[in-house]
Formats: C-alpha cells, structure tokens, sequence
C-alpha cells in the first residue's frame, strides 16, 4: 500500500496535464466558461449584496454575528469548496453513470490501479477554478477589512489560517464522499439522470450560516443535515474557523463542532467507500 | 379553414401525447424543485427577525413582511412555470444549424406556429402532471398567504399576466433563437439572457428590493413580466389604476416581439441555404 502512494500522485498530475492541454486547445471556449462561471457567482454576491444593503449593518441572523464582512469569508469559503469539487470531482462523477450506462466500465477495471481512483480523478475541468480565484479575491477582502476594522477587529494567527485549510479539505472531502455515494447508486439505477439536481438541491442547504436554521422546524433541518447528511459542516466549521463572527466565541463552536468535523469527515470517507466497493460487486456489464 | 384548424389539433395532440409518457419522473422533478424555496424560508426568516431585532412580525424590506417574501417566492415558480421556455431557443438553433428547418419551407406550416402549438402542448401537459406538487406546496405553504385569496379583479389579471407571460417569453426566445440564421451557435448569447433574466426577472428576489438607479432600469426591461409581475400583482403589490397600465406594457412587448420574430424569419429564411437531404 505504502509503495503505491507517490505512484497515484504521479498518475492523478498526469491526469491533470492532460486536462489542462486539452482545455487549451481551445482557448475561447476556456475563457467563455470561466467568465461565465464567474458571472453566476458575481449574481450570488449581487444578491447577498442587496440583503445586506437592507439589513443595514444588522447581521445575517439576529445574534449571529453575520455581518458583511464576516459573510464575505463565508461566501468566499462557499465558492473555494464548491470549485474545488467542481473541477475535481464534477466531471468524473457525471462521466461515471455514463460509463455504466454504456458498458465502458469493463475497461476501467481492466487497469492495474484503483477503480475507486480512476474514476474519481480522470479528469479535472480547470476552468471551475476561476471560482477559486474569485473565492481568494472575497476570502482576501474579507479577512482585510475584519482585521483592520476600528471596531473589534479580528486578530488571526498562522494556526488558524492553517485550520481553515484543514476545514476547507475536510468539506471537499465530506462533499466528495456524499458526490461518490450518489454516483454508485446509477450501478443500481442504470441510468441516474437527475443525479446532478439531487446533488444540487441537496448541498443548497449547506450554502447558508447555521444559524438561519436554528428555529421551530428548522432544528429538524440542522440535525439532519449535521449528522446524518453532516454538508452544513462543510463551509460552516471552516468560514467560522476564520471569520470568528462572534469574538469571544459564542456557544455554536468550539471543540465539539470542530472535533466533529474531524469525525464526520472520515466516517464518510469510509461509508462512501464501502457504497462503492459495495456497489461495483453489483455491477452488470452493459456491453456484449 | 377546417382543414387547417384540424392540422393544428392534430399537432397539438401528439405533442401532448408525446409528452406525457414520462408523467412520474416529472411529478418527482417538480416535487424537489421546491426544495430550494426551504432554504430561501429560513434564509428570509433570519433577516427579517435580525431586522425586527428578534420580532419576524413588525420586521418589513421594500413594503414586504416575512409571509409575503415566502409567498412571493412560491408565486414566481408559478410564473416560471408559464414563462420559462427550456430548450426553446437553442432548438431553434439548432434546426437551423442542421438544417432541419428546411421542412418548414417545404411543408405549408408556418414554424412559429407550429413551435408554438407544441409549447402550448407542452405546457399543458405540465400544468396536468404539476399541479399536484403544486397544489400540495402550496397548500402546506398557506400560512404565507396573509391576505387569503385576492379579489376577483386581481385574480383576472393574475391570470391574464400569467398567460401573457407565457407569450411573452415563447416570442422573446424564439426571436433569440432564430438570431442562429446569422450567428449558427447561440449558446453563449442565450447564456447572457438567462444570466439577467434570473436576476432581472425577480425570480431570484422581489425587484422591490432593488436599490436606486437599478429599479428603474428593471423598469425598463420585459424580464420582469417573467416572475416578478404575476406574483406582485397577486399579492397586491401593483396598485388598480397601474395594474392596467402594466398588463398593457407587457403587451406591447409582446407584440414587439411577434413583429421581431417574424422580421427575423422572413429575413433569416431568405438568407438561409439548405444542402443536402
């Protein structure tokens, strides 16, 4: 096993090259998606614009500590993660149910490399990435205008730079697992077409500041989608991590939430890998 | 005359056929694409208590409270529903681009009205299919509406604004369409129209929210006959004597673009060369 790790970098950088010459064969087309990828996430921070113009200096949520700026970094953190998977994950997934569909997955198993791998890496979509630029440029002047602040700015330290990194991995990879189950679900199905809604109506919910939950039935939303289906850690721990809206922190975080993470995040990197070890054993070739 | 109308029910009958065969997966569709509107419910929630510090009741942004913000959100669905056109202007293209369009020159039935009666149809078959996740969401939802049903009058032109919405956006997108008699590939102009029509139509939030200069540029635009006037004009947001004014704006749009659409087909089709079979 040891011995097999710099060998998976090698082929995942590979893969990524090859990408990356393919996407610049045709420059326009790249440059038109990237451009339109930001558009969409420009409209997103129009409209939390808007919001903000009308709450008037009041936070997101009452007590929450959500402010302009401290949402900045969340949003930010929203667009990071959600590039990240986007680029990475996105293509392959959406490749995968259409190798079942067509048989081509005979040929997948045939290589000398983990299937879990190959499908999961085969691709990177580069252009997603434009959003990760994006998400840096609102990360940097969130985290700018906190810090230089006249009131209660925000004092940060190299540790929690550091931790929000781990964090930001730590959703990608929450986010990944719960991408990968669903993609192993069209072995069974044949064909997943509305996979991609699923998916997006699903991680809709992790989009927003924890607190907006925290009412009436709302509280039913938040445990499920914190511990059954744990995506409102994904942006949540990490833009929190950093943004700190309430200093001194209030009771939302602290080590349990964190240490959670920590937790959910591998439990579903094992679950998802059991989904799909579990689901390729009923795989059924659809070739001749 | 009876042959004719007799063409067109024969069409609009097969289209609706056509498209009821997958009638599960599209009530399913329909279900979860309310999802959304929960996380819009608690998002609105948590402003409007952080405005009222703590109170959702007193709390109001650009003469909306709380029920009326969900409200609305769930009113503009049922506006998209009749003036969203998937794959209408890319189609078109694309008959275009392939060539498929030369049945229309061959054949003695006019494009547009044959591209309409197959919307219509396939609307219909979706209101048929829909309205019970349609009727379900909103009745779980009534609490939302604070003022019960509006009166008869408003109700009229609720209906008539979702009617002409419809028109309006089948004629506005088969115009943009058939701008592939000159530019073949409309992808990325179609892009740009669903980019301002999502955040112009007010299908992302109620245009009254809008800040100075923006409002009247929206004013300005037929997007907001798309979503945002039906549900305005239903939640009494549009006053008596502006309501007419209004509905006889949009259908001057409307008949903007029928004019713009036929313009464009008489002149794409003369300059429009067909090859091969």
């Amino acid at each position: 096993m040891s011995e097999q790790q710099p060998v998976l970098v090698r082929v995942f950088l590979t893969f990524a090259r090859n990408s990356l010459v393919r996407e610049m064969t045709f420059r326009t087309n790249f440059f038109i998606q990237c451009v339109s990828a930001i558009s969409w996430t420009l409209m997103n921070l129009g409209f939390y614009l808007i919001i903000f113009h009308h709450l008037n200096r009041k936070p997101l949520a009452d007590g929450s500590g959500w402010q302009q700026n401290e949402f900045f970094v969340f949003l930010a953190t929203t667009w990071i993660v959600f590039s990240i998977v986007q680029a990475f994950f996105m293509p392959n997934v959406q490749e995968f149910s259409e190798l079942i569909r067509t048989g081509n997955l005979d040929f997948v198993f045939l290589k000398p490399i983990d299937t879990q791998f190959l499908i999961s890496f085969a691709k990177v979509d580069w252009s997603a990435l434009a959003n990760f630029v994006m998400g840096i440029l609102l990360l940097t002047v969130g985290v700018w205008r906190l810090t230089t602040q006249s009131n209660n700015p925000l004092s940060l330290n190299l540790a929690n730079v550091l931790l929000y990194w781990f964090y930001v991995a730590c959703g990608v990879t929450i986010l990944y697992s719960l991408m990968i189950s669903l993609a192993a679900t069209s072995i069974w199905l044949g064909r997943n077409q509305s996979l991609y809604d699923f998916w997006f109506y699903i991680t809709n919910f992790s989009r927003y500041p924890m607190e907006i939950y925290a009412r009436s039935w709302g509280w039913s939303l938040w445990g499920l989608f914190t511990f059954v289906i744990p995506i409102l850690i994904v942006i949540n721990v990490p833009a929190r991590i950093l943004a700190r809206p309430l200093r001194p922190e209030g009771p939302w975080l602290g080590l349990p939430l964190s240490g959670f993470a920590i937790l959910a995040t591998l439990v579903c990197l094992v679950i998802s890998r059991r989904v799909f070890s579990l689901a390729l054993q009923s795989y059924r070739s659809a070739s001749s | 005359m009876y042959v004719r109308a007799h063409t067109w029910w024969t069409i609009l009958r097969i289209a609706l056929e056509e498209r009821l065969v997958y009638r599960g997966d599209f009530a399913l569709g329909t279900l979860m694409r309310f999802l959304p509107i929960i996380t819009q419910i608690f998002l609105w929630w948590a402003i409007f208590e952080s405005i009222g510090s703590g109170s959702v009741e007193t709390a109001e942004i650009a003469n909306f409270t709380f029920p009326d913000m969900v409200a609305y959100y769930l009113l503009t669905m049922v506006g998209r529903a009749f003036s969203s056109m998937p794959g209408l202007a890319s189609g078109v293209a694309r008959q275009i681009r392939d060539g498929e369009i030369k049945k229309f020159l061959i054949q003695p039935v006019d494009m547009v009205g044959f591209l309409m009666l197959n919307r219509i149809a396939h609307k219909l078959a979706y209101y048929s299919v829909a309205i019970l996740p349609f009727a379900l969401v909103f009745y779980l939802c009534r609490g939302y509406f604070t003022a019960g049903w509006p009166d008869p009058l408003t109700l009229a032109a609720f209906v008539s604004s979702l009617i002409l919405g419809f028109l309006l956006g089948f004629f506005l997108e088969t115009s943009i369409g058939l701008i592939g008699f000159w530019f073949l590939e409309v992808s990325s102009l179609l892009f740009v129209y669903m980019l301002f029509s999502f955040f112009l139509s007010g299908h992302m939030f109620p245009l009254d929210l809008l800040p100075e200069p923006w409002n009247l540029l929206v004013d300005l635009l037929p997007l907001k006959y798309m979503a945002y006037f039906p549900a305005a004009v239903f939640l009494g947001k549009v006053s008596q004597d502006e309501l007419m004014l209004q509905l006889g704006i949009q259908v001057a749009w409307i008949v903007f673009f029928i004019f713009l659409s036929r313009y464009l087909w008489k002149r794409g089709v003369s300059r429009y060369s067909g090859f091969g079979g």
